[in-house]
């Protein structure tokens, strides 16, 4: 049985959360995603599960650790300045090769900034962020439906690569409210948990560690890693596309921005445009193969981000020269309106005699 | 012949590559005969820190999960609270637990965490080549106060141990000393206190060891052990701090 009720996006992650098996919660305050710990909190005991507000986010993203060393499915919360004192553990995490879930609800930087939703953490989301050669899968989720199902999948992708994963979101992402199909987690064969710590009982005590002092050895574990993020690549990019077939000029943007591109997008398109959306859901593996296919077809890019500019380095990357990138971005947590994006849209359009 | 000494059933045989005279082989023997006497080895998981004793997985057969540096009191609560069954101690030394560290051993120990904390005082940072430490000594000389710490400077010496028994979480706070034969036995009387605490699920317990570092001490081991009887002890106490055990019967 599913139900539609009508949900805010912190409420959805948090739920989908419990659905999906995670029975510990860790986090710290901070806005804008303050409605995740407060869900936990009253939900958590209700299903038998751990919530407990850590002193700090290094502390909470170590109790993590812990939990997920006992096997239990876990899961913190925070937003920028937060998610950037948890980059030590998540180093220690991706290396111990460790499942856990993170939420990253992105507000306004650098600093301590602002609350406004921006995309500012792309960079740091998608290029490690803490020490060391390692990767780690980052889903942005584009709707509160979407939030709800890629948060129980990510429970799922960290259990099956043992590694942890990025849930990247923003404020707009976490405050806005819509109805959503509220489901059971779908099975998945996922490999037992043969690393867990539950007491040596009838065999010998297993090591969870990192330190390996010896430098063949620790580039066999990197090899090890590597190997595991190449599998990643090829079976998690995952993306939307939006009326990309025809299309001459797509713009592509990921989260709370591809919402608002979408708007535009459809304006663009009444008003006889041939515009369409290349939205990214995977930004770590980011999907190369199928925004390649797209520049193939179009004309230009139009990459547009709430920031000045993080993703299009990636998007460049896919595609290399085979087509022209212009980029629009609005950094600081300003909320650009669709009506600002089909106005740079017409303008390429014109300037660029597509 | 009749074997009187052996090594304890759940260290695997493996020589320490602690330094001769370092303090860290006699605790981890200590900490080995009583996984053996209380029957430890199949229900306990470690902690073990960023330090010298980092490698303490190469010498126990049990369960452990290696922490960021200062970290191990977040991790063994996660550990406990996922699975309150198991029995859960950190091994952290004074620049892991009282420096980088202070606010989880604190907020552990403050939410009564039922862990145990074995917390090995050596006055320096051993692995790291003899820094100071929040511990380090007035007048003791460093690599990084090498004209011996000034208070004005570095400030005092840290004692953590003193902070946890005034928070209402603690159950059992003690700091002993391996200076002698005698005191090796009542470190072991303490760290089986605080593990029994933790399996009657009372509260937090923290065993602090003021142990020898000759290395970066630059001693040899004999005047290392007399450091300890004769600078270290009068810095920090030895004694039971805190045991409400006592006061529940009082
Ligand atoms: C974040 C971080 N900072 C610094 C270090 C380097 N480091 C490793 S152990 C250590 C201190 C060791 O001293 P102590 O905790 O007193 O233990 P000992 O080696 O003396 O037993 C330091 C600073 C580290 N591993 N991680
Ligand atoms: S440096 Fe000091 S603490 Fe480290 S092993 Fe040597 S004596 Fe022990």
């Amino acid at each position: 049985m599913s139900d539609k009720v009508l949900m805010k996006g912190t409420d959805a992650i948090a739920e989908a959360a419990i659905r999906a098996g995670c029975r510990c919660y860790f986090g710290y305050p901070i806005t804008p995603q303050n409605e995740i710990p407060e869900y936990m909190a009253r939900r958590m005991p209700e299903v038998g599960g751990v919530f407990l507000q850590g002193e700090s986010e290094i502390a909470s993203i170590n109790m993590v650790h812990g939990a997920v060393a006992a096997g239990v499915r876990t899961m913190t919360s925070s937003s920028s300045p937060g998610i950037s004192l948890k980059q030590e553990c998540l180093s220690f995490l991706a290396t111990q090769e460790l499942p856990a879930v993170i939420v990253n609800i992105m507000r306004g930087g650098p600093g301590l900034g602002n609350i406004a939703p921006n995309q500012g953490d792309y960079y740091q989301a998608t290029r490690g962020g803490g020490h060391g050669d390692y990767r780690m899968p980052v889903i942005a989720p584009g709707s509160i439906q979407e939030l709800y199902d890629l948060t129980m999948d990510a429970f799922d992708i960290a259990d099956k690569f043992r590694s942890p994963v990025l849930i990247l979101g923003d404020g707009m992402m976490g405050q806005m409210m819509e109805p959503i199909v509220i489901h059971e987690k779908p099975e998945v064969e996922l490999p037992e948990k043969d690393y867990i710590l539950d007491g040596a009982r009838g065999r010998h005590g297993r090591v969870l560690k990192s330190l390996i002092l010896n430098a063949r050895g620790m580039e066999e574990q990197n090899w090890k890693l590597k190997r595991k993020y190449d599998l990643m690549r090829q079976e998690l990019p995952r993306c939307e596309e939006y009326m990309t077939d025809d299309a001459k000029l797509v713009v592509v943007a990921y989260g709370t921005a591809a919402r608002i591109a979408k708007g535009a997008v459809k304006r663009a398109r009444a008003g006889g445009l041939q515009v369409g959306i290349f939205r990214p859901v995977t930004l770590w593996p980011f999907p190369d193969s199928a925004l390649l296919e797209v520049a193939k077809k179009a004309k230009l890019f139009l990459v547009f981000e709430m920031s000045t500019g993080q993703m299009i380095d990636d998007v460049k990357l896919a595609v290399g020269n085979r087509i022209e990138c212009e980029f629009y971005g609005r950094p600081g947590g300003v909320i650009p309106q669709p009506k600002e994006i089909e106005r740079i849209i017409e303008r390429l359009w014109l300037q660029k005699e597509l | 012949m009749e074997k009187i000494f052996s090594r304890p059933a759940c260290m695997k045989p493996a020589p320490f590559h602690y330094c001769p005279g370092c303090g860290h082989s006699i605790i981890h023997r200590l900490i080995g005969e009583l996984i053996d006497e209380m029957n430890l080895r199949e229900n306990i998981v470690c902690v073990p820190p960023c330090g010298c004793a980092v490698l303490a997985y190469d010498y126990f057969d049990i369960d452990m999960v290696e922490a960021a540096h200062g970290r191990g009191c977040a991790v063994a609560t996660g550990l406990k609270r996922a699975n309150p069954s198991l029995m859960v101690f950190t091994y952290q030394g004074d620049g892991d637990i009282s420096a980088i560290g202070t606010a989880e051993t604190l907020h552990a120990a403050n939410r009564g965490e039922l862990i145990t904390s074995i917390f090995v005082n050596n006055a320096v940072y051993g692995m790291t080549g003899g820094q100071m430490a929040p511990t380090t000594i007035l007048g003791q000389k460093t690599t990084t106060s090498p004209a011996g710490r000034s208070a004005r400077v570095e400030g005092y010496p840290l004692k953590i141990t003193e902070l946890i028994a005034q928070l209402d979480g603690a159950a059992y706070v003690a700091r002993n000393s391996l200076a002698t034969p005698a005191k090796v036995n009542a470190t072991k009387k303490s760290i089986k206190k605080a593990l029994e605490i933790q399996q009657q699920g009372i509260g937090f317990s923290l065993v602090e060891i003021l142990s020898p570092c000759p290395t970066n001490w630059k001693v040899n081991a004999l005047e290392a052990f007399k450091y300890l009887e004769d600078v270290m002890e009068k810095e920090f106490n030895p004694g039971v701090l805190k045991d409400i055990t006592k006061s529940r019967k009082a």
